[in-house]
């Protein structure tokens, strides 16, 4: 990875850190100054689907030519992808202590993304039983694709239908996309793609690994 | 297309010899609906419908799982190799679908006949109720026979199935219980519009994906 991203990673991120906390935030009902956590809650879910997108991307990669690289890229980017989600679950359930009261609510957004991280932790179940290394890399390439398949409704379409707690659906005094406020922004989306290149990087470094660690093997 | 209704012909007439697995649904279903009628003493008390609706899904769910478990998971070697040879990956996944769907199928009308016997009927939309039963069974039908095909390469499968096919599952019976209360409820059809679409959605999804990743799986 080339070495500017990781610098602008890290400077990002010190960036979204102090800015986050120091500057100014618009004032909403509910959320008061909690509204800070948006910088460091939604850009892990961002950062999460976009490493399962690389991940997916690779599984199928792998699929039409089956080549150990595409493999480990695949499995890195899930592993990477899933701590994220892991951490975004659990910035949730911390924004959710504060605002709303209580750390679960069986809100639909919260329930979809827990069933996301487990259908992800299956896949790293099935990789574990299987000891060829061919078909574990194959048929795990093969429920990679079927995982992110399902993630979609499960994420994106089923909360919408429901009410939720979540802002931006079912009547909360709700900031999407399209009205965040100004003064959020300069620090949203640099906080976005600094957690993602820090990601990315964390990812890169394993696969590097791997490939060191199979190039040892085989030898 | 012929390789497909061939390959449905064999595994009725196995079916209809060995009787492994209509038996045991026979069981499952048979015994966990006495369960419930003994346990609540249903001739007596009335069950509320959100009970019922929560005991049938686990009669149903639990039943569907085990036998479409079975499908691959249970299969000889050499099996494998024959329809290997002899016919394209696509008809058999397509035919294991489609057996696992009229199985599904079989399995949750006799279910709710067996509720409607031993316990109650409290569904007051039947074609919605009985439209929701149809698309679930599909949507089990697919992803499951996927994913039955992926644990039998493996070493614990049935563990493996159960957990592999969960989370999945999770989403169909969310829409599945939701078109269920609304049928309770007696609302109309168009409230449940959107999950009944959305059961259609994720089963195309499924069944796209278990036609195209097989041949995947079958290579070996």
């Amino acid at each position: 990875m080339k070495n500017w991203l990781k610098v602008a990673g890290v400077l990002l991120l010190l960036y979204t850190h102090t800015g986050g906390l120091l500057f100014d935030v618009p004032r909403l009902n509910i959320l008061n100054e909690t509204i800070r956590a948006l910088y460091f809650h939604v850009p892990m879910w961002f950062g999460m689907i976009l490493l399962y997108g690389f991940s997916i991307f690779h599984a199928i990669r792998y699929l039409r030519n089956p080549a150990v690289e595409s493999d480990t890229r695949s499995v890195e980017f899930a592993h990477v992808g899933t701590a994220f989600g892991i951490l975004g679950m659990l910035t949730g359930m911390l924004w959710a202590r504060y605002t709303w009261g209580a750390f679960w609510h069986g809100d639909p957004k919260h329930s979809g993304a827990a069933i996301t991280l487990l259908v992800y932790l299956a896949y790293f179940v099935l990789r574990g039983s299987l000891e060829n290394q061919e078909q574990r890399a194959r048929l795990g390439a093969v429920y990679n694709v079927f995982a992110f398949a399902a993630m979609i409704p499960l994420i994106f379409i089923i909360p919408r239908l429901q009410s939720s707690m979540h802002p931006g659906s079912g009547g909360n005094p709700g900031f999407n996309a399209y009205d965040l406020d100004a003064s959020m922004r300069i620090v949203f989306y640099p906080a976005v793609i600094g957690w993602f290149l820090i990601g990315y990087w964390i990812a890169d470094l394993r696969i590097r690994l791997k490939n060191v660690q199979n190039r040892l093997i085989q030898s | 297309m012929h390789s497909l209704i061939v390959l449905l012909r064999k595994e009725f007439t196995l079916e209809l010899r060995r009787q492994s697995v209509i038996s045991g649904i026979g069981l499952y279903l048979f015994s966990l609906v006495f369960i419930c009628y003994l346990t609540f003493n249903l001739r007596q008390n009335v069950i509320h419908p959100a009970t019922w609706s929560a005991l049938f899904w686990l009669v149903i769910l639990f039943s569907a799982v085990n036998s479409v478990a079975k499908s691959f998971i249970g299969e000889k070697p050499g099996t494998f190799v024959y329809l290997y040879t002899t016919t394209s990956s696509q008809a058999i996944i397509l035919s294991r679908i489609a057996y696992n769907f009229l199985l599904c199928l079989a399995l949750s009308f006799a279910g709710y006949a067996l509720f409607v016997l031993f316990i109650d009927d409290p569904v007051t939309n039947h074609r919605v109720f009985l439209g929701g039963l149809v698309l679930t069974a599909l949507g089990f039908s697919s992803s499951m026979s996927l994913i039955s095909g992926i644990a039998a390469k493996a070493r614990n499968s049935n563990v493996l199935m159960a957990v592999l096919s969960f989370p999945v599952i999770i989403g169909i019976l969310l829409m599945a219980i939701r078109i269920t209360k609304n049928a309770l409820d007696g609302l109309e059809a168009v409230a449940s519009r959107d999950e009944l679409l959305n059961l259609m959605g994720i089963n195309l999804i499924s069944g796209v994906l278990a036609y195209l990743l097989f041949p995947y799986i079958w290579r070996s």
